[in-house]
């Protein structure tokens, strides 16, 4: 027995001195742990809060990803231009040099059938389509040149998650864990949330891998409907007490294994058993909206059947970031627009739009948006002319991709409401001032977390890695 | 502080001398293989066994270290069981071994475990992992792939007969250009052919606009990677936009070696099972004799129409923008050739590109079907005219008319029929083209001139020869440079000790870790390829050594000596891999299905985890034992795979891995407590323990304990358990909730297999 304290007291004592907090801490950790020797019950775990590189606007992120693309001409960036140049060619200065499989230059210019009004004290353009974020105009600073690599969703997805348009990077919200750590003690420190809307375009799990980085900072999907975590729900014919019985006798035995075999991932073992049973205690408290009131539930659009879906991750969110969780991430999908842009594109506006503006001010009425940095856009944009890949289909014109020019929201955390930033040729086609790419966007993201993105790094494969690559300079002026 | 501030001091140390390392040949793997005397160290109190021991003790020795014993015999059979086969051992196996006291009695059951099929089962997990193998396209729709597994076959068959891993090299990387395979016969079924599924293991993007150049050169640019990480140890991908920042690879050398694999395209093949192959003989002919007599009322104006499609698709190709419906007919024809078959998305492209007369008459018939399914657009009216649309419905029945002349296919790569012109992509971009490149080696690695400028001679026959990949694969393994046979033992190192003696398994380059044991390394590299490439002979040289045997067991005199343990004064306690975790536990329930091979399938899981993908994807759990077939057999839907293997590290299907995390996370713990599959399971365990021959519960127990940690339980364990098992009969029967399958010893099987021994072999 004597040896066995001795034994704790050396991890214990080696750990300490090779701790010293912050990033260089945690990398030895985890460096150590993939050496099979892995914290004491009193070591730091991997998603304890760390300090970042300087003092943050933001605490935490919720990024509502609008998957498969919404057309920024029919909602924030009106062109009158287009409607005197509608049905016609697309001028041969736009199309000359371009390499993109998508834009067909045979295809014509498509005026947007939506009205715009400018909103709030600010006059920000919204289209009729999202009546509910137009009011939250004053807190969002709108981008309107953000600019991407590839046409295609996937690839196009894997570069605004995970800074590069290929499988293998570890996801944004990985990235942000991983320098940060999470303030809740029970729940995952990178949660993502599904719409599950049925097929959609998504490039799958790769979206919220931590691939390289430790596995604590992989994305834990929560799902709308049924056990929110896979398999948090006791099996049936356990009741709480014999499901505690049950933990009770796997970590008793665990603890008789380790006087026999003192390795410290037993422990380990024993903790991850611990947090498993208090997740299973947290999660649900955390679904249980009893507690909100009836006019937050109807703020939200709780229970109304279009947006009741959106409406309830959206409060989730809400409700995660308030228990310390860092990055929640919302996928909605799929707002592929290729034909009838029209209907189309307004059936996910109504599930959507009330939700999200409901999200900006409770988290205003709630002193949250403070830290909270609130995100609202898909993987890029859709062209200024009519889809013509599968043909022409009159009164049913719907837009490509177009990776060129397209829109995204920002709120809270520091950012400065009431800015359009950027701006668009007539006829959207290209950025004109201030092109934004999506590395820049991650590095903003980063730098409103205190993070600076090139010095976030990971070594991998004899490389220090990083969410923005090679690229991505901090946008300012998104803070004002 | 101290700690941390090494950490700083050693990043800038990196930083500010990286100029200076970085071109260096120098560097210490790209060195020819040193043959070293064996070391002599004395009195070792009879404890080594073999050479490795003798270089582990001498490095042991220099720090003033003691191994450590050898472990109880227990652990031993249940270490090299868990490594070799990836199963645990039976209770008889265990107690035969226990009983032992010959001396060669663990030889025996090293020799037991090799010759055993699982073994196979086992390392082509492995393996499948570096090629990152998948049962689906991996790009967003991420449609099947219904024939991927012959290749999984071949890997599993291949390390089962203990295939030289110079001709394993060869076959997945030219297996259609090695003489003997053959390549007019439908090829058997450990046809080298097959083994070129390994470059078929690439994603393939079938959205629509996707630029089917694009996703070709993605491919290439993947394959080029994967031997640079698998044979050399290199990070190759990373010359892909520059001249490599560490080592000395050129961008040029880089697009050099895509080269070699630029000239090659997709292809499947009639490759059937040994059981259709006699009857495919038999009437395959005459299928095809019948097929011609069909077609032949209408050949005249078929011929005249599919001519003019190919013109205007052809047309289309060259100038494109000009008209979209042809734009989008040319698209289609690379986006959706065999589509949801796992057929080689690009084939049918390739074969218009060919022309008329130049195909071959599988090729010709292949193109027909696809023009009678899609080709009406070419000219509507005479397409009815001609009754095409008769014809293709004639010959859709003849098909099914002759079910055994349609073989099971095979994904395989083969030398591409119009050549390629290969060049540099400036800054990494295939739409920038630089200066043109042909297949070359990567001379500076020859370990000797006169080696190099022998292969020089062959490189320039290459094109004409068209045996560039084959050039290729055997100077990876022609000994004439040092990397594969080091990078290759390394990696069986690292999966006998949790950890490779070059630790970054995946990085052999100037940014990689040093080799803890440089002279084992080469000596373990030399001994290899002197064998003749012997996989099995090198894993038993492994296991038969007493570093490898010691025991597990943490000493304190080691916590602040060696915390990484690369000193190997101990072997590792190593958490077993995803497939291990689940097959251990259908294992211990006597599930476990013994079959080999064939297709994938789906063991139970929730239906919402193919809903994070695409969506249009299902999941239907296979019926009887096809549940509970080892998990190297679980179909791999890239982009949502199966999610407990996930929650256990099993890496991405996407990417080359050549080294998994082991993680200890509560997702882990969720899976394994509440599973409802895993709960499926226990109750069959349980039903396993109440009609076996036990006496009492206490009896019972110790049989579910020793099935599932192959050694009996220690009084304490057992009491801890009785009582558990007396509480919940207690519990349960009082109670209203349980379920009648619900019993004390489905908990007791619960129990058993959340217990960290159970998923880590010491």
């Amino acid at each position: 027995m004597q040896s066995q304290q001795a034994l704790r007291d050396l991890h214990r004592r080696c750990f300490l001195k090779q701790s010293a907090g912050g990033l260089g801490g945690i990398a030895l950790a985890s460096l150590l742990q993939n050496e099979g020797y892995a914290r004491e019950p009193d070591r730091p775990t991997p998603l304890d809060p760390r300090q970042p590189h300087f003092k943050p606007r933001a605490k935490n992120v919720i990024f509502l990803f609008m998957a498969g693309a919404p057309s920024q001409l029919d909602l924030f960036d009106p062109k009158p231009e287009m409607k005197r140049l509608h049905q016609q060619s697309v001028p041969p200065s736009f199309l000359a040099g371009l390499s993109d499989s998508l834009i067909k230059g045979s295809a014509r210019v498509m005026a947007s059938p939506r009205t715009f009004i400018k909103h709030g004290q600010c006059g920000m353009d919204f289209s009729d389509y999202l009546p509910h974020l137009a009011t939250r105009a004053d807190d969002l600073c709108m981008i309107r040149t953000m600019h991407t690599d590839t046409s295609n969703h996937d690839p196009a997805q894997l570069l605004m998650q995970c800074g590069v348009p290929r499988f293998g990077s570890p996801s944004m919200g990985s990235w942000v864990t991983y320098g940060l750590g999470s303030d809740s003690q029970d729940l995952p420190g990178f949660i993502v949330l599904l719409s599950n809307n049925g097929p959609g375009d998504i490039a799958g799990t790769a979206l919220w891998d931590s691939t390289f980085l430790p596995a604590p900072y992989r994305g834990v999907t929560f799902r709308s409907k049924g056990d929110p975590i896979l398999h948090l729900a006791s099996p049936d014919g356990y009741t709480p007490e014999r499901q505690r019985d049950r933990l009770s006798a796997v970590n008793d035995l665990n603890r008789i294994r380790f006087q026999q075999q003192p390795d410290p991932e037993i422990t380990s073992r024993i903790d991850a058993y611990e947090l498993a049973f208090r997740m299973q205690t947290a999660a649900p408290e955390l679904l249980e909206f009893s507690q909100e009131t009836p006019a937050t539930l109807e703020s939200y659009g709780i229970g109304n059947e279009k947006t009741d879906t959106f409406a309830r991750n959206c409060l989730l969110a809400r409700r995660m970031v308030e228990r310390g969780v860092r990055f929640v991430q919302l996928y909605h999908y799929t707002w592929d627009d290729h034909s009838d842009l029209n209907v189309n594109l307004k059936v996910n506006c109504d599930k959507t739009d009330k939700p999200a503006a409901a999200l900006i001010h409770d988290l205003k009425q709630r002193g949250l948006l403070d830290d909270t940095l609130v995100i609202w856009g898909g993987e890029f944009g859709r062209t200024p002319m009519n889809e013509v890949r599968r043909g022409n289909s009159p009164g049913k014109e719907g837009r490509d991709h177009h990776k060129a020019a397209f829109t995204m929201l920002l709120a809270g955390g520091g950012v400065q409401g009431g800015q359009i930033i950027g701006e668009t040729d007539e006829l959207g086609f290209n950025p004109v001032k201030a092109p934004i790419h999506v590395n820049d966007l991650q590095a903003t993201i980063l730098h409103a977390l205190g993070l600076d993105h090139e010095r976030l790094t990971f070594r991998h494969q004899g490389r220090d890695f990083r969410l923005t690559d090679v690229a991505g300079n901090v946008v300012h002026q998104v803070f004002g | 502080m101290q700690a941390r501030y090494f950490l700083l001091l050693g990043s800038l140390c990196i930083t500010l001398l990286s100029p200076v390392i970085s071109f260096s040949q120098s560097h210490w793997s790209f060195q020819p293989i040193v043959h070293s005397a064996t070391p002599v160290v004395h009195n070792d109190d009879g404890w080594s066994r073999n050479r490795i021991d003798s270089y582990v003790l001498e490095q042991l020795r220099k720090h003033n270290l003691q191994p450590s014993p050898i472990a109880s015999a227990a652990t031993s059979i249940r270490r090299v069981t868990l490594d070799l086969i990836g199963l645990p051992p039976t209770v008889p196996e265990v107690d035969e071994f226990l009983a032992e006291d010959r001396p060669d009695a663990f030889e025996r059951v090293v020799d037991r475990l090799l010759a055993s099929p699982h073994y196979g089962e086992r390392w082509a997990r492995t393996w499948l992992d570096l090629c990152h193998y998948g049962d689906t396209d991996g790009h967003l729709t991420d449609q099947l792939r219904p024939v991927a597994w012959r290749y999984r076959d071949w890997v599993i068959s291949a390390l089962n007969v203990n295939l030289p891993f110079d001709e394993f090299t060869i076959s997945q990387l030219a297996g259609d250009l090695v003489e003997g395979g053959s390549r007019r016969l439908p090829p058997a079924t450990d046809d080298p052919i097959l083994g070129t599924g390994f470059l078929r293991q690439t994603l393939s993007n079938r959205e629509g606009g996707a630029d089917l150049e694009e996703y070709r050169v993605e491919q290439i640019v993947d394959r080029t990677a994967m031997v640079g990480t698998i044979w050399l140890g290199l990070t190759a991908g990373c010359a892909r936009c520059h001249d490599h920042k560490y080592d000395p690879l050129s961008q040029k050398e880089f697009f050099q070696l895509y080269s070699f694999f630029d000239q090659a395209d997709e292809i499947n093949i009639d490759a059937p099972l040994t059981s259709e192959r006699e009857a495919y003989l038999q009437v395959r002919s005459e299928y095809d004799r019948r097929r011609r007599d069909v077609i032949e009322p209408y050949r005249i104006g078929l011929t005249a129409l599919q001519k003019a499609w190919e013109a205007k698709v052809l047309h289309a190709r060259a100038h494109p923008g000009e008209d979209h419906v042809w734009d989008r007919q040319w698209e289609l024809l690379g986006l959706i050739w065999g589509g949801g078959l796992g057929e080689g998305q690009l084939e049918g492209t390739e074969i218009v590109k060919l022309g008329w007369g130049n195909r071959t008459p599988r090729q010709q018939d292949d193109l027909l079907d696809y023009f009678l399914e899609r080709g009406s657009v070419a000219d509507e009216k005479q397409f009815a005219e001609l009754k095409l649309g008769e014809l293709r419905n004639q010959l859709v029945a003849l098909k099914k008319q002759f079910p055994q002349a349609m073989a099971t296919r095979a994904p395989v790569m083969m030398t591409s029929q119009t050549p390629r012109q290969t060049y540099i992509h400036e800054r990494g971009e295939f739409r920038s083209p630089g200066p043109n490149v042909k297949p070359t080696l990567p001379d500076w690695l020859n370990a000797s001139r006169q080696a190099s400028s022998d292969l020089a001679g062959v490189n320039e026959n290459i094109v004409q020869n068209q045996t560039s990949r084959l050039t290729l694969a055997r100077w990876l393994v022609s000994g004439e440079h040092p990397l594969t046979a080091r990078v290759t033992v390394n990696r069986m190192w690292q999966e006998f000790f949790g950890k490779g003696i070059v630790a970054t398994s995946d990085d052999f380059g100037t940014r990689g870790a040093k080799p803890t044991h440089p002279q084992m390394l080469d000596w373990l590299a030399k001994e290899f390829s002197d064998s003749g490439w012997n996989v099995k002979a090198t894993h038993r040289k492994i296991v038969g050594s007493a570093t490898y045997q010691q025991s597990s067991r943490p000493r304190p005199d080691l916590i602040e000596l060696d915390p990484g343990n690369s000193l190997l004064a101990r072997q590792s306690s190593l958490r077993v891999p995803a497939e291990t975790v689940r097959d251990s536990i259908l294992f211990a329930s006597g599930l476990l299905s013994s079959s080999l091979g064939g297709p994938g399938v789906y063991p139970a899981q929730d239906e919402r985890v193919t809903m994070e993908a695409f969506g249009s994807n299902t999941w239907t759990t296979s019926k009887g034992a096809d549940q509970y077939r080892r998990s190297v057999y679980t179909f791999i839907q890239r982009t949502s795979p199966f999610a407990q293997s996930i929650t256990f590290d099993a890496p991405s299907p996407q990417r080359i891995c050549a080294r998994r995390d082991r993680s200890n996370t509560p997702m882990q713990a969720l899976t394994l407590l509440n599973d409802p599959a895993l709960q499926q399971i226990s109750h069959s365990f349980a039903e396993l323990l109440c009609v076996s021959k036990t006496n009492s519960d206490r009896e019972r127990i110790e049989l579910a304990f020793r099935r599932c940690l192959s050694r009996p339980g220690t009084s304490d364990e057992l009491d801890r358990l009785e009582r558990y098992v007396e509480q919940q009969r207690a519990a349960l029967r009082g109670s209203t909730q349980a379920s009648s399958s619900q019993n004390e010893w489905a908990d007791l099987a619960s129990v058993l297999i959340n217990l960290h021994e159970f998923i880590v072999r010491d």
